[in-house]
Formats: structure tokens, C-alpha cells, sequence
């Protein structure tokens, strides 16, 4: 047809209009919103001291570079619990799988343990374990905070995870391993090669999801004595008497997580459309 | 009588105030008058909970304990009788934070810092401490020694918001890194653990650990006060700009001066004797 602009239909020259309105007045929005906020808060009464004790560059230069070293220590007790909270978990999600009577104990015991640690704030669990349990008497290194720390949060997010695991067990449907066990295999190759490579690949824009939290929550274990990022930012603000430390440590947890949560958004939203 | 809405709650607190200001102002001398959170009164916050030696039982109403026993002889000098002095309780954060303080005054072992300055106002110390090395028996039987050598090998642990940290470099510079707390409850319960072989506190903090708190615990050694390159010196913490500060100032300079601050140091904070220094 001969109807057109630079090579568009008239539908798309309209969509195209469109659009650009739609970026122009969410523009201007966002403009008239940062504004308002760059303008006004400087009008407070407090904003000099606020700015003084949260944005004090000063502060920033001077923490920053020991920040990021104790943040390595966080990445690093979050590197080594991953494995170890994928694996339990896997495992007490299985074992709230099992439907052979003899083995209700242990069926019992996976949804006994998924309540407790559901439901016991994390910051406890550190605490207790990591001061509890080596107040037993272990000695050196069986008694580090570290080991305590991570098996505390080994045990937490567990739970979490098993959860997830179950839902994603739960949503192949029966039917699939009746027709695995009718072609003769085994119950737990049916599990291993029928029922948990797809309920795995299910879940793991929802595992995501728990691992950002994971992420965040390795700085719990500084109630325990180890000088992650949260501590050190606490330091600083002792020492300096000034809370920008927190919003420098802040700031570089976002540099991570931001992306991480964005990639599990990207996850979540490829499954829909694949389910679609 | 109807009011509109908001001055019915304005009359009791006018009616507080008056009330309030209208007798023990008279009383207050004439340096502190006015500069008050409440007129004719001195609020000052200590710790939650506030540690044995510095107030004891968590009381400092009663006066007992160094801290209570300073704080009244500086309001006194204040010209502010007994009971006007009004204690409240705050964490370290909401010491150093910005906006209005519900304290005139926060006492609780602050260490004065040129840094910390920077954020609140100090008055003149009040109290120069040693620092000493809390340990316990097993530590010491494995052979921990009260010199910097044997020092540097243990592995410690400090009270995450003192200076206990900075000092712990300075003093010592331990070869493994310092496991940090969140107060000294949290300290002991990792002594006890063995998580960790040693800590450093103030003296009179440690000696009533060592005595009280630690199950084994013992005093390795001191640091004299003179030793760190800043000596420990506590001070009365208030919001930056206070104008109180030149009145306290001279109030504990004139405590410092008659031998007041000293007595009161050794009627609470003394058994000093009998901890090696460490050299």
C-alpha cells in the first residue's frame, strides 16, 4: 500500500506516537518527582546534619576501601553455603516425599524441621548456634564462629529451600510417574530422572529469589564476632561517630543484588512465557 | 470551656512546664540556666543496660556507682539539686544521631575522640583509664604471657563500638584478626566459648568481668593510661553546639581541681593494684 511513513503502516506510526508520549510523560514525571525531592529536602531544618552524619564524603573515602575488603568476607561464607543449603535442602524435600509408611518418621521429621526453622527468626538461630553450641566445649577450630555462623545459616534457608523444592516436586504431575513405574523403573529412578530435572528447572527463578536473601543475610553472622561488611560499617560509625559507613556498605550490597535481582526477574518472566 | 484541638494538648505540657520551671529555676545557677532540655532540670542519659562498676544494679538514681556519684557532684556544682537531675537511657546510635536529643548530657563511658568530635560535643574528661586484657586460666596455662610477644598470637575479640578496636591495633596488633561484638555480654559469652583467648577493656570494666562475669577469667595485664599515643579519657557527650558545655567544663574542671573526681575514683573505681603492667 502506498500509506506510508518512512516505510511504517499507519498502525505503526500511531503505536510508534504513542509510545513516544508515554516515555515523554513518564520523563517529565520522574523529572518533576527528583526534583521536588532534590528541592525540598535541602529546605528541612535538619538536612545540613543529616547530610553531615548519612552523605559525608569525607567518611566515604575513608571507609570504602576496608568496606569492600570485609564484603569479600560476606561474598565468601555466602560462596561456601550455597552448596551445603542446596544440598540439605534437596534432601529434606525428598524426605517429605517419601510416601512408604515405614518411613513416616522421617516424613515427620522433614515437616517438623521445615516448621522450626521457618518460623525461628534467622538473627536466633545464628545466635543460639553460634554462641550455644561451642559454649559446649569444642575446642579450637571445631568452636569458630564461622563453621557456627554458616551451619546456622545452612540450617535457615534449608527450610526455605526444601519448600520451594517440594512445590516444584508437587507440580509434575502424577500421572508422570505412574508412567515411569509402569515402564518399569524404579521409584527412585523415577524421582532421579523423571520428576527432579523438571521440578528443579521449575523453581529456580523462586531459589533465586533465596539466594538474594541468603546474600543480604551473611551479615547476621557478625553478631557472632566475624568482621563481615555490617560490622566494619559499625565500626566506623563508632569510631567516627558518623552513619555514613552503613550507607557506603549499603550502596555495595545493591551493586550486587541489583543485578542478581534483576536476572531472577528475567527468569521468572522467560517461564511465563514459555508457559503461555 | 471549649479549646480548638490542638491547645487542649498544649495545657498540660505549659502547665508541666511552669510547674517545673517555676522553683528549681531559682536554684540553678546562672551559667546552665536556660540551656536545659527542661529548665531547672539536667537530663542526663547513661546506657541501657548501664555495667557495673560504672553504675551499679542498673540504678543510677540511687548515685551508686562512679558515673551516678560524678553526675551528681557535677550537677551540684551546676547548681542543680538532687532531684532535679533526670536520667534517661539511650544506645550509642541514638547518641551520635542527627536531630533533637531527649538528653542534655549522655554519660557512658564515651572516649573522647578528635573524630567523633567532629559529630557531638565532649566535655572535659571526667576519668582516664588503663586498658587491661581479659583472659581466663586455660588461656593462661597454655602459656600466655603478659608481653607483647605472647600477645600477639592470641586470638582476641573487643566490644565492637569502643575504641577498644583502634586501641587493640595500636597496643598490641594481633596476628589474626579481631572477632568484633555487639556488647560485652556478647564478648564474655565467646570467651567462655573459646572463640576467643582475650578481649580489651577499660580496667574497671575488665576487673569486674575477670571477678564476676567470666567463669575462670583473670586479668593477663594493663596498659597504663599513658601508654596509647591518645590516652583513654571519658567525657559527658552532648549534641554538637550545646551551649551547656563551657558550664560543665568548668564544673569538672573545679571537681578535678578540689580532689572531688579523685575521692570519687577510689571510693568506686579503685583496686587497681596487683595487675602486672604490661611493658
Amino acid at each position: 500500500m502506498a500509506d506510508t511513513v518512512s516505510g511504517l503502516t499507519r498502525r505503526q506510526a500511531f503505536e510508534r506516537k504513542l509510545r513516544r508520549r508515554s516515555l515523554l510523560l513518564a520523563a517529565l514525571s520522574t523529572f518533576a518527582v527528583l526534583a521536588a525531592i532534590i528541592l525540598l529536602v535541602p529546605l528541612t531544618p535538619g538536612w545540613e546534619r543529616v547530610k553531615q552524619s548519612f552523605f559525608n564524603w569525607d567518611v566515604v573515602v575513608r571507609s570504602f576501601p576496608k568496606l569492600l575488603d570485609a564484603f569479600m568476607l560476606d561474598v565468601a561464607i555466602f560462596a561456601w553455603s550455597v552448596p551445603l543449603i542446596a544440598m540439605l535442602g534437596l534432601a529434606i524435600a525428598l524426605a517429605r516425599d517419601v510416601r512408604d509408611p515405614v518411613l513416616y518418621p522421617l516424613r515427620m521429621f522433614a515437616a517438623l524441621y521445615t516448621d522450626i526453622f521457618r518460623g525461628v527468626p534467622v538473627v536466633l538461630v545464628v545466635y543460639l548456634i553460634g554462641f550455644g553450641i561451642p559454649g559446649l566445649g569444642l575446642t579450637r577450630p571445631f568452636n569458630s564462629p564461622y563453621i557456627w555462623g554458616t551451619v546456622a545459616l545452612v540450617l535457615t534457608y534449608a527450610a526455605y529451600v526444601a519448600e520451594i523444592f517440594r512445590s516444584g516436586i508437587e507440580s509434575i504431575h502424577q500421572s508422570q510417574r505412574s508412567a515411569a513405574l509402569s515402564l518399569g523403573l524404579s521409584k527412585a529412578d523415577v524421582m532421579r530422572d523423571v520428576v527432579l530435572p523438571q521440578a528443579i528447572r521449575r523453581v529456580i527463578p523462586a531459589q533465586m529469589n533465596i539466594l538474594i536473601a541468603l546474600q543480604k543475610d551473611v551479615a547476621l553472622l557478625s553478631f557472632i564476632g566475624p568482621v563481615e561488611i555490617f560490622r566494619q560499617a559499625g565500626v566506623f560509625k563508632s569510631l567516627l561517630a558518623n552513619f555514613t559507613p552503613y550507607v557506603v556498605a549499603a550502596a555495595i550490597f545493591l551493586v550486587v543484588t541489583i543485578p542478581a535481582t534483576r536476572l531472577a526477574d528475567h527468569l521468572i518472566a522467560k517461564q511465563n512465557r514459555a508457559r503461555s | 470551656m471549649t479549646l480548638p484541638l490542638h491547645s487542649t494538648a498544649l495545657v498540660p505540657a505549659l502547665a508541666l512546664t511552669f510547674a517545673v520551671a517555676s522553683l528549681p529555676a531559682l536554684a540553678a545557677n546562672e551559667c546552665a540556666s536556660g540551656k536545659t532540655l527542661v529548665d531547672g532540670k539536667l537530663t542526663i542519659a547513661t546506657g541501657n543496660p548501664a555495667y557495673f562498676p560504672w553504675v551499679i544494679d542498673n540504678a543510677p538514681e540511687s548515685g551508686k556507682g562512679f558515673e551516678p556519684a560524678v553526675a551528681y557532684a557535677v550537677a551540684d556544682k551546676m547548681g542543680f539539686a538532687r532531684e532535679d537531675v533526670v536520667w534517661v537511657r539511650t544506645s550509642f546510635d541514638e547518641s551520635i544521631q542527627p536531630g533533637p536529643k531527649d538528653f542534655d548530657v549522655n554519660m557512658q563511658q564515651y572516649s573522647i575522640t578528635a573524630d567523633r568530635d567532629k559529630t557531638v560535643d565532649f566535655s572535659a574528661p571526667y576519668y582516664t583509664s588503663a586498658m587491661a586484657v581479659l583472659t581466663t586460666k586455660p588461656v593462661v596455662e597454655k602459656g600466655a604471657k603478659p608481653t607483647l610477644e605472647s600477645l600477639k598470637k592470641l586470638q582476641w575479640g573487643a566490644h565492637a563500638t569502643t575504641t577498644a578496636v583502634p586501641m587493640l591495633a595500636q597496643l598490641v596488633g594481633p596476628e589474626s584478626d579481631p572477632l568484633l561484638y555487639n556488647d560485652n555480654a556478647d564478648v564474655t559469652a565467646a570467651i567462655q566459648a573459646g572463640q576467643i583467648d582475650a578481649a580489651l577493656f577499660d580496667l574497671p570494666t575488665a576487673l569486674y568481668l575477670s571477678a564476676v562475669v567470666v567463669n575462670d577469667g583473670l586479668l593477663l595485664g594493663q596498659f597504663p593510661a599513658d601508654r596509647s599515643t591518645n590516652p583513654d579519657q571519658f567525657g559527658m557527650l552532648m549534641e554538637e553546639g550545646n551551649p551547656l558545655k563551657a558550664c560543665l567544663d568548668d564544673a569538672i574542671k573545679a571537681l578535678t581541681e578540689d580532689g572531688t573526681l579523685a575521692n570519687l575514683e577510689a571510693t568506686w573505681l579503685a583496686e587497681t593494684t596487683g595487675v602486672p603492667v604490661i611493658k
